[in-house]
């Protein structure tokens, strides 16, 4: 595909990938896809369900080695030097990711320490974000008494506790009522102007990738089909909103996406009393 | 070290805010002193063996930390999936210094389950010969509930989802308990059953606090602490490398 052959070397960029593969036994989840992202935009990764989005982010992330190709991240190279790139990015993940036992202010003084910002800088930062995401009168509540919005704002907060040079947002406002999620964005658009931060999202939100994101890169069965400004990809296949350039590019059929075995678990996690 | 003990925190927190857990685990053990040491103690005193009250103490002691314990290992799986296991598999921390937090974290918590019971015992007739020997039991119940939790983190970070629960506490740590000497003196027993307790790692926790408890041994109280302070040390590296191999 002519994209591939495009030169992968941006010296300036903060995220490459080059001929990025995984395969999960037969299974390729991910096909040689190459992008990069230079510093300070806001790159969306789309793509219907079991395309690949959370794979590749996995792999960026240091959670997954990947079968073949490179990637960049921050000048280091997440399956090899981790700790490097841990460091440099935050991360909100596309299932819920706090203890639900602890109370909002505990998640977020946990992710402190973890990431050993000091504590003086550390309660700094907690009260500041979570006045950002307005959750400071609640921060002794046990996580588990949150709503789901309350529960991704403060997943949003704890995200930028380290304030971390790029940050993954994996569908982060799915399940969102349309309040929540708008401020979420604007929020979100708020940071990569006043800090500069790079970040990288996935969302089935169309309308929402065309109003944020500089670069929309969209996905399906594993490949990149597709690399452009959203104004670029309207013209390019010729239609007038993102969402009818995404299923012109990616087809109208459904996808099949393998279930987790959550439900599952909530059953046993019942039955065992916890 | 800021790791290990935020991690350690974490458990405890968790411990102690599940108040139905902690009153649900000593059900156990309670009803093990009454139905087996009320109910064994005369015939075990026919039998010309003293005290079965005596006997049984250590065995329950260590029974309740060992199931708090291993508990608090498997609970890895859950941490996995709900989604909390991401969080701190992407921080920027040795995944060892994770592990171990954990299993400190856990561990401790299988301690005070372990000294609750002790206490409990003394209400059922159970006597602590030498008060000099408690520290010693004190390290043994740590052994006992650090090996348990690094067991349970181990097979933990293995499995995806709950489903093998009910088999390893049925194929595992029932049968570990009931061949460890906690329940029965190993003198006399048919061979292929004494055999199977000596290589249960489980008999030397149960014997070593024994010995610390009441000065009865089977092995010999520097056996036990050697052969213990080996596996649990070795355990620990086995469950720090499986859980520096997980991935999400």
């Amino acid at each position: 595909m002519w994209f591939n052959d495009e030169p992968m070397e941006s010296p300036n960029a903060i995220i490459e990938v080059k001929n990025l593969t995984k395969k999960f036994g037969e299974f390729v989840a991910v096909d040689h896809i190459n992008f990069s992202v230079p510093p300070g935009e806001i790159f969306a990764l789309l793509g219907p369900n079991g395309a690949g989005k959370t794979t590749t982010i996995k792999m960026l992330t240091t959670l997954l080695q990947p079968t073949s190709g490179e990637m960049r991240v921050h000048g280091s190279d997440p399956a090899t030097q981790q700790d490097a790139v841990r460091h440099a990015f935050g991360i909100v993940f596309q299932d819920p990711s706090l203890d639900d036992d602890l109370t909002a202010y505990e998640n977020l003084e946990f992710h402190g320490v973890l990431y050993g910002v000091a504590s003086d800088i550390r309660r700094e930062r907690i009260k500041m974000v979570l006045e950002l995401v307005e959750l400071w009168d609640r921060r002794q509540d046990l996580v588990k008494k949150f709503s789901g919005g309350m529960k991704r704002r403060l997943e949003i907060a704890r995200s930028l506790i380290h304030h971390p040079k790029i940050l993954f947002l994996d569908e982060p406002t799915l399940g969102l009522d349309p309040q929540t999620r708008n401020h979420l964005w604007s929020y979100i658009h708020d940071l990569n102007k006043k800090e500069g931060m790079t970040i990288l999202l996935t969302t089935h939100y169309m309308e929402e990738a065309e109003k944020v994101a500089n670069t929309v890169a969209i996905i399906d069965h594993g490949k990149l089909v597709a690399k452009d400004s959203p104004e670029g990809l309207k013209k390019q296949t010729n239609t007038t909103s993102l969402e009818e350039a995404f299923l012109a590019l990616t087809g109208s059929s459904i996808r099949s996406e393998e279930a987790g075995g959550l439900d599952q678990m909530r059953l046993h996690r019942r039955m065992w009393g916890k | 070290m800021n790791t290990i003990y935020i991690l350690w925190l974490r458990q405890l927190k968790k411990y102690l805010r599940s108040k139905p857990r902690i009153i649900g685990s000593l059900g156990q053990p309670v009803l093990f002193m009454v139905a087996l040491g009320l109910g064994f103690g005369p015939i075990y005193a026919q039998a010309g063996r003293g005290s079965y009250m005596e006997f049984l103490g250590p065995g329950v002691i260590a029974m309740g930390i060992v199931f708090t314990a291993m508990f608090s290992g498997i609970e890895l799986i859950w941490d996995r999936q709900f989604g909390f296991l991401k969080e701190t598999l992407v921080a920027p921390v040795s995944r060892f210094s994770i592990m171990l937090g954990r299993t400190l974290g856990g561990a401790t918590t299988g301690l005070f389950q372990g000294v609750v019971v002790c206490v409990l015992a003394l209400f059922f007739g159970f006597k602590i010969m030498h008060l000099a020997y408690l520290p010693l039991a004190f390290f043994f119940m740590i052994l006992i509930a650090v090996f348990f939790t690094a067991l349970g983190t181990a097979i933990a970070s293995r499995l995806q989802d709950m489903q093998a629960f009910p088999l390893i506490m049925n194929f595992l740590v029932m049968p570990m308990f009931f061949l460890s000497g906690a329940l029965f003196p190993l003198q006399g027993l048919p061979r292929p059953i004494y055999l199977v307790t000596r290589f249960n790692p489980l008999s030397y926790g149960v014997d070593g606090l024994r010995a610390a408890l009441t000065g009865q041994s089977s092995f010999g109280l520097s056996t036990d602490l050697f052969i213990l302070t080996a596996l649990t040390l070795l355990l620990i590296f086995i469950g720090g490398y499986l859980f520096s191999k997980i991935e999400v």
